[in-house]
Formats: C-alpha cells, structure tokens, sequence
C-alpha cells in the first residue's frame, strides 16, 4: 500500500512531462508543423510548407519546462508556493501607496512632453508624446467604462459603439455644418449619451452575459451600418479631413494668424501634439473628476448598491431602470468626448477603428486594473497599451502575445492589479479599504 | 417559388453549420454558465486543421470517389481529434484555474484566448486567405427552369446533401451520447448542481474538459463542412460563424441541444432570405437583430426554461 | 372590533397567487392594525414569503387587492404599484428571509443608501449636488445623522465603516432591519427575522422591534417560525395553511384555536382532542 502509494517524484514529474509534450505535439503538429500557403501565379493552387523544426522546439521545450517545474515546484511537498502566483508579486497595492501613486502619476503626467522634450528634442519625444496621447485615450475610455461595468456592475461588450457615435457626430457635423471642436465636443459627448439611453433602454433588464452580448450586437450593428451608409459615412473609405481643434481660435497653423504666430514661437508641428496631449488629459482628469464626485453622491452610491444586490435596491425603492440608465448613458458621454477628441487627433476615422477588438481592450483594462478602481485602469492601459506599442517591431506576434497576456493576467489576478475598495462615506478619517473578495461584481 | 427552394436548400445548409458550432456554446453554457467567447475560433482552427490534411493528403476534385470518400472520412476523424486537443487546451489553460472565482474573470480570458488564437493562426498559416479548389462538385438539378429557360435554375448540390446528412447523424449520435451514457449523465447532473455532483462522485473537472472536446470536435465538423461549403477560409471566420452561432444557441434556448439545432437552422434561414430577398450587406445586422430581439423579449428562447427570479 | 379592523394600516383582500397551476394562496384576506406587530405564521410552504412578495410588488397578484392606508390620508393599492414605487411612495419596506445587504459596502453605505431618494431630491437629481449647490451638503449630513442615528440604536456605531459581509449573522439580521428603518417605512416587513438567531440575539431583535413600534410610528408585519417570539411580541397573529388562512386573532385565541393546532401537527381537525390528550394539553 505504502509504497504503490505515490510514484517517485522523477517517475511522475517525466509522466506529467511526457503528457505535456504528447499535448503539445496533438496541438502543433498540423498548425505549427504544416504551412498552407497559396501559390502565386499557379492558378492560386496551395502547397505545404514543413516546418517541423519549430514542432520539435516546442515539444522539447514544453517536455523540459514542464519537467523542470515538477521536479522543483509543482510535485514538491516542500515547494515554497506553486505555480505562477509564486513568481508574480503577491497582494494588491494598500490605500496609502495608491493614493501617493496617484499625485505622482499626475504630476509625472503634466510635465512629460516637457521632460521628453528636454531629452529627446522635438523630433525624437514626437513618437512617445504620442503613445502618451494612445494611452491617454484608453484611460479616459477606460474611466467611461469603469462607470458601467466597475461602479453599476453592467457587463458592456459594445462600449466602442458609443466612441464611434462621438468620432462620427463630430466628423460629420463639422463636414455637413461647419461646426467647430469646441461646439462638436459636448455635441458629440451628448449624442453618444442619447444613443446610450436609446440602447440602453430595452437590453437593461438582461442580466450578466446576456447583456454582454447583445451589447455586443448592438456594437457590431453600428459598425456594418457605418460601413454599409456609403452616401452618409463614406462607408469602408471614411471621412477625411476632420478639422483639427484650435487653442482659443488660433489654429496651429504656419504663418500669419497662427498659434506659434501669436505666442512669438518658431512654428513646429509639435505644438499641436503637446496640446493634444494636454487636451486629452484634461478630459481625462475631467472625467476622474466627475466620477469621483458622483461615486459619493447618492447615485453613484446607486449604482455600486446595484452591482452588489438588485433585488435589495428596488426593496429600498430605487428606480433601477433609471439608475442603470444613467450609468449607461453617462459612460457612453465620455465614450462620446473620447471619439471626438479620436476624431480630431486623427483627422480621419474609418468603421475599421471601432471594431469589437476595440470594446475588448478596453474592458480588459478596466478588468485587468480591478474593477471599479480608478489608478487600475490607469496602470493597466500603461501596460496593455504601452506595452502593446513598444513591441511594434513584433508586429505580427504582438496580438498573439497580447491575446495570452490577457488570459495570463487574469489567472494571475482574477480581481485585476487593484482590488480593493474604498468606502464612498466614512465616519473615521483612516476607514480601511474594502477587500474585493466580499465586492460583488453585479449581475446585470 | 422556385427561388424560394433554392434560399431553403442553402439556408438549411448553412443553418446546419451554425448549429453544429451552437451545440458547444450550448453545452458550456449549459455546464459552466460562461460564453466561450474562444468557440468561434475553435471553429476556425478546425477548419484549418482540415485545410492542412487536406491539402497534406492531396486530396483534389481528380481523386476517385470511394477514396474520396474515405479520405474526408479520415480528414473528418483527425480534424475532430485534434481540435479537440485544442478545445481542452484552452480550458485547461484560461478557464479551469477560474472556475469558481469573480464571473467576470473567465469572459476576459475566453476574450483573451479568442485574440491568441486568431492571431496564433495568422502568425502560423499566414493572414492570406486559403482557397480551396471545389473537392465534390455536381448535384442533382432539381428544376430545369421551364422550357423557355426564363425561370429559375434550383441546385442541390452534394456536398449541400453532404453537409446536411452528416449534421443529422452527428446530432443523433450526440443526443444519444447525452441522455443515455453516464457521460451524459454526469453532464446533466454537474448543470443542475456542480457542487452537490461533485460529493455524489461525479469528477467534475472531467465531466467540463469532456463538454469542451465535444464541443470542440463538433466545431471541427463544422470547420470541415464549412471549408468544403465555401471553398475558402481566413483567420477571422471564426467571429462572425462564433456570434452567429451563440445567436442560434439563444434562439434556440441555451442549454438544449435540440434548441442549439433549430436555432441554428432558423439563423442559417433567416440570412440567407435576408441576403435572396433583401441585401446582402445588411445580412449581420439581421443576424445581430435577431440576437437583441430574442434576448430581450424571450431570454429563455424557444426550447429553453424560463428562469425564475428568487427573492 | 379590534384595532386591526377599525384602523388598518394594510388591508389584504381576496389575495390569490397562481404560479402556472399551482395555487400558492387562495383568496386571502387579513387586516394589518396600525402600530400593531401582527404575525404571519405557517408551516413550511404555506405561502407566506409569496404573500410578502405580492405586498412589496415583486409578484403581481393574480387577483385581489392590497390597500395600503398611510398615515397623511393616501390610499395605496399596491397591486397596480412597481417594486420600488411601493417602498418610495407607499412606504413599505421589507427585509428577506436569506439576508441582502449590500456585501461589499460599508454597514453606514448600506444605510446611505436607503436613503437614496430624499437625498436624490435634495442633490436636484445630481446635477445640483454636482455642481456643489447648499441643499445638498446639508441633507447629506442629515442622512449621516439618521444612519448614526439607528447604529446606535442597533449597537454597530463602532463597526460603520466595516464592509457589511463581515458582520455576524445576528448584526446583519439587525443591519438589514435598520437599512429598511431609513427608507422611513410606515410598514416594516420582516421576512423570518429571528431564524438562526441565538437567545440572546433574539432578545435583541425583540427589544428593536418593541423600540420601533414605539418610537416610530411603524406597524410591523412579520413572518416567524419560532412561536416564542411570536406569542411574545405580537399583537395580531395570522395562521396560513397551503395558501389559505385558518385563523386569525390574537395570540391567546391562535393559541387555542384546534385548526392551528391541527395544521402544525399535521392531523385532521377531529383527530385533535385525542392527540392533545397524548401531549398532556
């Protein structure tokens, strides 16, 4: 009995091995191993291509590693921790780090074109002011997002519909009617927050995945109508030419009249990145602003009691339909503020922008920064972003690795970098956060 | 009148494909009450895996038809075992270390997973799409068009036959499987009650690997058929046939087998009349349509239960 | 005449609840007395959470009436009323049988948020409280005020700022009964309030609801089980049976009463006497 009890540790960790490699074999030998490839100018015809190097490099590296970890951690008594959270720094981030985080971040924020400047010169900070403008972006959507599905806990797969509503409203007010950014951009927010009620309305009483998908429709129905209203959007070619936003009316144009003119500045074309730069941080901060106002007011209160018991909400006589409503509407606003500001940074918008990967990537960074919390979602579009545009040169394998970084991340932390809560009301100054093991993630 | 058979026969054709595909949301939902967002693109590795066999065995339109025969026969076995290797792949790897944690955790790794997957084909079989030479060509003509040749020429053509028959067998064969083997059993009773399964014995992390590799190897059927349908396959298929198949597996109710069937016939109907009758570039919008109408008017779906709400 | 009957707070009429064919109550009728704890007691499956579902809306009866008489002189007929309008307007609150607090939220968020509508009034529906106009500041330091205000009364003044799921089963019994106090209710609820209670929380509870009918105008609809807290407390108890009532008076006459008797030991009405001699009553 004894000693037929548990194969030996080397016997056991070269059969898990084995099975992983036979897995890994079944997996690659026909993916990996076999290359379709169409030939040109043969008739189209298709030929193999072998390559079963690559097989052999994964079936032996699975083999070793699988084997290396059993025999050192996974199969040992004495493993100090197993698996991945063994070698990914444990615990969420406590109250007082978040909150220095937070200034830091700001003030980092504020003085990055500078600093880039100062290192780099104009040329060279050009490409990284951008990707600050990207991430930038994704925070304040992710923010718009984090009102839906982190505060009101309404699972939205079709949030990037609403980004699209407010790139296109200001597209073709300004194409159709003149109209300038400053006009289109709370247009646009008010727009997105009515096509928000509009769809809103009939899906709210769907709970959980099922609201997930048919958000997900209603997304991917804009999108083919955008690209199918040739007459109205231009249909798969877009619109062109969006006007570019002005400071005050000085466009950042060369010459007389001009916005490096006025100020005395040699014109560069770096002006206008810098102001786009702060212009969409200072909707960003705008929209971290209103939602943490909100969050203590008794709507925002509404909505986190909904995510955490709908039943009990309406036994306390809260409207829900109209909470999650509001909730619906106002994420879609700032969705709305974002696409137009994506509008005019752009200059030209295709349907091809707002595709469901879009609506993906953004819930994963609110999901992956912790639901409800706002450095999350900050911290989360810095990696996901950033770290997606600094592995350009991988081109084709970035998606790939973005795809398992996502799965990883989120076996990793289910909870997301950032999971805990803090109270919305406090009667004691130092009122601890709330562990997100107890914060419910909402039904609907 | 004889336009409208010619939109039946293609509409049932592809009708038998979505619910081919909706049979393994159907089952995973039933089972772990997640959408595995991944399915659609299990779909697509499938029919790449029988892409590749088939191009591997050199199969064309110029080999003999009993060998023919057998060959798709063995394309069909080893696209099933291997995408079945993929379905439990991801499961293991992106949904088992979840189960039981925050819901929303598994959504955004299916999403994940379905991103590696898409993109692992486009980096391993190229972003170019793969056109197949038709493999069985010919059918039966089934009106001539009148006599003057003014009317309209009806097909059905073999591999529609070929498509539909194999649907059929294999949905008899899985209703079987479901409620009269243990299996099926298990299954049925890790849906009702994981937890209470578990004490009585069930081993229910087996019980939901076998509900993906079902699922998946139906996908891979569905990859084949669609691989021979359409002649040609990309790496993105597998979104659209995915939410056009979860719509099928709604319409018809998730979690019934038989509802994942004839929703899947009813979608396959509904687009292509859409396309023969109305156009052809709104067809997804139907298909999306219909996914909202049905939810929110009847969640439960044609063959499903109604979920009470408990206070 | 008792109290019930000449001052009604709620007045159940010709109440029926068909779930498809099955009949879960069956033309019920019964008064709730203003200021009065009345009972509604049963065996298991009589039908007594449905009937609390249909007065708080989430059912809708099949047929009869729900008459809700409020205090200033409104009539409410809370059939034909949504979930929340019936707790907002009517003022009715409830608690439930599995406890619903909101988890996650602290035990004074819990209570803010029963407040929700007087303070949504009072921050002009947002956007005056977004915009930092008076009015607001001050009714949201009312609110703190109420909250602390029934924290005290139920002991968890020094636990406020705690997440209300690491309360015990006792606190969190009492925390749900103080969260539906702040929606200001003119009737209270409560769906087995005492079940897994100890002695000493029972105790508790008791001197709540004592303090609550007392103090605040409140008349108490409960369902129990357990027949000490019932004899103890209330004032009017009603005896549901498969869905239809089979008695109704005060606790001495319920007592007494051989239908109930009967019903709670599972025999027929004529086998009573013989089994109440073998008990020794």
């Amino acid at each position: 009995m004894q000693a037929r009890q548990r194969d030996s540790l080397l016997v056991a960790s070269l059969k898990d091995s084995l099975g992983g490699a036979v897995i890994t074999f079944a997996l690659a030998c026909v993916m990996v191993g076999l290359k379709v490839d169409v030939a040109s100018g043969r008739g189209a015809e298709l030929f193999l291509e072998h390559r079963w190097f690559a097989v052999a490099v994964a079936v032996v590296t699975v083999f070793a590693g699988r084997f290396l970890m059993n025999m050192f951690f996974w199969k040992r008594d004495d493993a100090p921790s197993i698996g991945l959270s063994g070698f990914l720094p444990k615990g969420g981030l406590g109250n007082g780090t978040t909150s220095v985080l937070k200034y830091a971040m700001v003030a980092l924020a504020v003085v990055l074109p500078f600093a880039l400047m100062f290192w780099l010169g104009a040329r060279g900070s050009r490409q990284y002011i951008d990707l600050a403008i990207l991430v930038l972006t994704y925070v304040m959507l992710g923010w718009g997002l984090n009102i839906v599905v982190g505060l009101a806990g309404l699972l939205d797969l079709g949030y990037v519909a609403f980004y699209a509503v407010g790139a296109y409203s200001y597209a073709l007010l300004a194409h159709y009617f003149g109209f300038s950014f400053w006009l289109c951009l709370p247009l646009a927010g008010i727009l997105a927050a009515f096509w928000g009620i509009i769809l809103g309305f009939p899906v709210l009483r769907l709970r959980g995945d099922y609201l997930a998908i048919v958000t997900l429709a209603f997304g991917e129905i804009i999108r083919v109508v955008l690209l199918n209203w040739y007459e109205f959007t231009g249909g798969p070619d877009g619109l062109s030419g969006i006007p570019r936003p002005s400071f005050f009316g000085l466009e950042f144009t060369r010459g007389e009249g001009g916005f490096a003119d006025f100020f005395g500045l040699k014109f560069s074309s770096i002006h206008r990145i810098i102001f786009l730069y702060y212009l969409i941080f200072a909707m960003a901060l705008f929209t971290n602003f209103v939602t943490m106002r909100l969050r203590r007011m008794p709507i925002g209160r509404a909505w986190e009691a909904l995510r955490e018991d709908e039943i009990a909400c309406r036994a306390l006589g809260i409207n829900t339909t109209t909470t999650k409503l509001t909730a619906f509407a106002l994420g879609a606003m700032f969705a709305g503020f974002a696409g137009s500001f994506f509008a005019t940074r752009q200059g030209f918008i295709s349907p091809e922008s707002f595709t469901f990967l879009e609506s993906a990537i953004i819930l994963a960074i609110v999901v992956l920064g912790g639901l409800g919390s706002q450095i999350g979602v900050v911290i989360a579009a810095i990696v996901m972003i950033g770290g997606f545009e600094f592995f350009r040169e991988f081109e084709e394998y970035r998606m790939l690795v973005f795809g398992m970084i996502m799965v990883v991340i989120m076996v990793w932390k289910p909870r997301g970098l950032i999971s805990s809560r803090t109270p919305s009301v406090a009667l004691s100054k130092n009122a601890k956060g709330i562990s997100a093991d107890l914060v419910q993630e909402g039904h609907g | 009148m004889d336009y409208f058979l010619q939109q039946l026969i293609n509409g049932v054709t592809l009708g038998s494909i979505y619910g081919l595909i909706a049979i393994g949301y159907t089952m995973v939902y039933g089972i772990i009450g997640m959408i595995n967002f991944a399915h659609g693109d299990i779909f697509m590795v499938g029919s790449f895996i029988a892409l590749v066999i088939i191009v591997a065995l050199g199969i064309t339109a110029a080999t003999p038809v009993l060998l023919l025969i057998l060959a798709l026969a063995l394309v069909l076995v080893v696209a099933m075992a291997l995408t079945a290797v993929w379905g439990w792949t991801v499961e293991r790897i992106a949904y088992r270390p979840l189960r039981g944690s925050f819901r929303l955790a598994p959504l955004i790794t299916a999403i994940g997973a379905s991103i590696a997957l898409q993109n692992f084909v486009q980096v391993s079989q190229g972003a170019k799409n793969k056109p197949l030479q038709p493999l069985i060509s010919g059918g039966f003509q089934l009106t001539d068009g009148g006599a003057d040749g003014s009317g309209f020429v009806v097909n059905l053509s073999y591999v529609q036959i070929l498509i539909v028959v194999t649907t059929v067998i294999l949905m008899l064969g899985f209703t079987y499987l479901i409620n009269n083997t243990s299996l099926g059993r298990s299954q049925r009773a890790c849906e009702q009650d994981r937890k209470m399964a578990a004490l009585l014995g069930v081993n229910v992390d087996r019980t939901i690997s076998l509900t993906f590799v079902m699922g998946a190897s139906l996908a891979a059927v569905a990859g084949l058929m669609f691989l021979l349908y359409y002649g040609v396959v990309d790496f993105y298929i597998g979104f659209l046939a995915g939410v056009k198949a979860f719509t099928a597996a709604v319409l018809g109710g998730i979690g019934s087998l038989p509802g994942a069937m004839l929703g899947g016939l009813l979608i396959g109907l509904i687009e292509t009349f859409w396309s023969g009758y109305f156009s052809v570039e709104y067809k997804d919008v139907a298909a999306f349509s219909i996914l909202a109408i049905v939810l929110i008017f009847m969640p439960e779906g044609l063959l499903g239960q109604p979920e009470v709400e408990k206070v | 005449m008792s109290t019930w009957d000449t001052n009604p707070v709620l007045k159940v009429e010709h109440l029926t609840m068909r779930f498809g064919g099955l009949t879960a109550i069956n033309d019920l009728s019964f008064n709730v007395g203003r200021g009065d704890i009345t009972a509604l007691i049963g065996p298991n499956g009589a039908g007594k959470t449905t009937v609390f579902n249909c007065i708080t809306g989430f059912y809708k009866p099949t047929e009869g009436r729900l008459v809700m008489n409020r205090s200033i002189g409104e009539k409410h007929l809370l059939e034909r009323m949504a979930d929340f309008k019936i707790t907002a307007d009517a003022k009715v609150a409830r608690t439930f049988q599995n406890i619903r607090l909101f988890g996650g939220m602290t035990i004074l968020e819990n209570l803010m948020v029963a407040q929700h509508n007087p303070l949504m009034v009072a921050s002009n529906w947002t956007i005056g409280g977004l915009l930092g106009l008076g009015g607001y500041k001050k009714s949201n330091v009312d609110a703190i005020e109420t909250a602390k205000y029934w924290l005290e009364r139920i002991d968890l003044i020094d636990r406020a700022d705690a997440p209300a799921a690491d309360l015990s089963y006792g606190d969190q019994r009492r925390l749900e009964i103080a969260r539906a106090m702040c929606t200001g209710p003119e009737l209270l609820c409560l769906d087995e309030p005492a079940a897994g209670l100890n002695p000493k929380e029972s105790l508790e509870l008791n001197n709540l609801l004592q303090y609550i009918r007392k103090e605040h105008d409140t008349s108490v609809l409960l369902i129990e089980h357990d027949m000490s807290v019932v004899m103890e407390i209330s004032d009017h108890v009603v005896v549901l049976d498969y869905g239809v009532k089979i008695s109704d008076g005060t606790p001495e006459f319920v007592k007494n009463d051989p239908h109930v008797i009967a019903a709670y030991l599972g025999v027929e009405d004529d086998e009573v006497e013989l089994v109440e001699e073998e008990v020794g009553l």
